[in-house]
């Protein structure tokens, strides 16, 4: 077990908080619960914390199990470069709840592809990411989260469904609108671009549910 | 009225409504275009950027002022695919994630599988395997080289280097049968025992593969053209580098000295006697002299390989996990029933998880495996090291000139078929 473990117990288990839960170990690797409101603190503890100094993230991903009483669990592996040695951190989210928690891009540059590949795939809201966008799937994908373990392994919609939607797409949905709005490139578009724009025809966004 | 706006209500650029050529009045001004920022737009179909990647670009004049890039035209879903296949069905899968190195690609899954059932693997496979790593590295370096030279304009050691990785596919073929595709490794051993004939052309491989690499850096280390155009470009320092995430060469052109071959040994890499190739400035110039250095110490990896490659058994021993002989398997009940299961049922991996991360020529891949006692894992995450190294182009992009983002995305070294898996 990995002495960081019980670092972590003696900084953040007093007054009877939740903030650190069950550790475990598998295939010789630690893993620790953190509670979802800690989040920020413990990974900010590590990484600064002489001793400690968890200075890389290895991976941000999530996991979901065939198992649907189990919480689907986000998983952030940390590394320390100088003293090698690695820790898994994992946060247990309600799979038909709030799937939300903190997102350490402040603390780890890093993070900012990972999280949102972890939201475009399993939906996860990561609270204070700088751009929180789909990354692997177009921004206007309407089917779900194909991680997801009710997403059919063929999609939601029908290759015929799918064909259509391709085609019917605007040329200006290629482009996020933010893309749209640098300098004056949005007053150089042609009309009917223009009033479909101001229409909201680029194709619907995907709720986040 | 400026042509520009005139084309563009029209629709179709040069000819009026008439059908008949456009001609701009004399004396009309064109719009002041010093003072507006310019939006381009660079792929998914151009070969600067190094398969369907498309950046959105931001130019001020020739500046970058911002790069926002676009993934997922190569997205294939093979996280989702593995969770419907037995370990042994996903190693085809790994073949096509980075397409330049598959090799490397199978063993990184085959260890975590084999980590996650507690396997120990034959010291014959141990050495084979290290050979599948270092000659994936040598070929990936070297199209990394080819494609990045062509792409600064130096053709000549881009048909060098395609030659010397001609030559090591023509190995992979022999070993495994296919030059892309070759799923060598299985769960607990390996598809096939290296062929006659094999030891030997490799061995001679070794001996001629370092005379192209000095002539690679005779022709471009000190090549004033490839000096400017790369020297001072994209700088990373080390604390960003490692803040980034990012790994293998790039980290270590930062001056990072993180392998993981060093650091968190795998395959007995600790006893094999290397050099860890650690930058600098952090810059392209310095992932140049990183990459092609570590194409030495593959080398010397190979030379030492072939040298203790030990004689006995490539698979272990245990029938649950490895397909009995066809002979057998006609002719013994017993072998008959466990190949039977294997091929049916699959091999059944323990409750737990498991992450390897081995050191590909890219980067870190780790192969991230949660079981839940059945034959087909609940999750297979791969670690992409590509996709994580490109989150890092519009920071070492931004203030830099147009032609460097070319440099920039090229020193990165992506294979699109990995960043989108």
């Amino acid at each position: 077990m990995n002495p960081s473990v019980d670092a972590l117990r003696a900084a953040f288990g007093g007054g009877g908080g939740t903030a650190i839960g069950r550790a475990l170990e598998s295939c010789g690797d630690t893993i620790v619960y953190v509670g979802r409101e800690a989040l920020l603190d413990v990974m900010a503890w590590l990484r600064d914390t002489p001793g400690q100094t968890y200075d890389y993230l290895v991976d941000v991903t999530a996991v979901e199990y065939r198992d649907r009483e189990r919480p689907l669990e986000v998983v952030y592996g940390l590394r320390s470069l100088a003293r090698r040695a690695d820790l898994r951190v994992k946060v247990e989210l309600d799979p038909q709840g709030d799937l939300t928690v903190d997102s350490v891009v402040p603390l780890w540059r890093g993070a900012d592809w990972l999280e949102r590949e972890a939201f475009d795939m399993f939906g996860i809201t990561f609270r204070g990411h700088p751009d929180l966008r789909r990354i692997l799937m177009w921004e206007t994908y309407a089917e779900g989260y194909p991680l997801r373990k009710d997403f059919p392994l063929r999609g939601r919609f029908s290759r015929a469904e799918q064909v259509r939607q391709a085609l019917a797409a605007h040329p200006e949905a290629h482009y996020s609108l933010e893309e749209l709005s640098i300098a004056d490139a949005y007053s150089e578009l042609p009309g009917d671009m223009k009033e479909r724009l101001r229409r909201g025809e680029r194709g619907a966004l995907p709720d986040s549910e | 009225m400026s042509k520009r706006t005139v084309e563009l209500e029209l629709a179709t650029p040069g000819v009026d409504a008439r059908g008949q050529p456009l001609r701009v009045p004399l004396g009309v001004a064109e719009p002041d275009l010093a003072a507006e920022h310019m939006l381009i737009n660079i792929g998914p179909q151009h070969p600067a950027t190094h398969g369907v990647l498309r950046l959105v670009v931001e130019l001020d004049g020739e500046t970058v002022v911002r790069v926002i890039p676009h993934l997922g035209y190569l997205h294939s879903g093979f996280e989702k695919l593995g969770e419907y296949r037995h370990y042994n069905q996903i190693i085809p899968l790994t073949d096509r994630t980075d397409y330049l190195s598959p090799m490397a690609n199978n063993v990184g899954f085959a260890l975590a599988a084999e980590k996650l059932m507690g396997i120990a693997i034959t010291p014959r496979c141990t050495v084979l395997r290290v050979i599948a790593c270092e000659m994936s590295r040598i070929i990936s370096h070297m199209v990394w080289l080819g494609t990045t030279s062509i792409d600064l304009g130096a053709f000549t050691p881009f048909l060098w280097a395609f030659q010397e990785r001609e030559r090591i596919y023509n190995l992979q073929e022999m070993w495994t049968g296919a030059r892309l595709t070759t799923s060598v490794t299985r769960v607990g051993g390996m598809m096939a025992d290296v062929p006659d004939g094999f030891v030997e052309g490799l061995r001679h491989f070794t001996r001629t593969f370092p005379k192209t690499l000095s002539e690679i850096d005779r022709v471009l280390t000190r090549n004033a053209v490839w000096v400017g155009r790369t020297q001072g470009v994209g700088v990373l320092t080390a604390a960003e580098a490692t803040n980034h995430s990012l790994s293998g060469p790039m980290l270590r052109a930062s001056g990072v000295a993180y392998d993981v071959r060093k650091d968190k040994p795998y395959l007995d890499y600790e006893t094999y006697d290397f050099d860890v190739v650690v930058g600098e400035h952090g810059d392209v110039y310095d992932r140049y002299l990183v990459r092609l250095e570590e194409c030495s110490q593959s080398n010397r990896i190979l030379q030492q390989a072939l040298v203790r490659l030990p004689d006995g058994p490539v698979n272990v021993a245990d029938p649950r996990v490895i397909l009995p002989p066809k002979s057998r398997a006609m002719n013994d009940m017993e072998a008959m029933i466990y190949h039977f299961k294997q091929v049916m049922e699959g091999v059944k991996a323990p409750v737990g998880e498991a992450y390897v991360g081995i050191e590909n020529p890219k980067g870190e891949l780790g192969n991230y495996l949660v079981s839940d006692g059945t034959a087909k894992p609940v999750r297979w995450r791969i670690r992409p090291p590509s996709f994580i190294n490109l989150s890092a182009l519009s920071r070492m992009a931004e203030g830099h000139l147009l032609s460097d983002l070319i440099a920039i995305n090229a020193s990165v070294d992506i294979v699109m078929g990995e960043v989108d898996r």
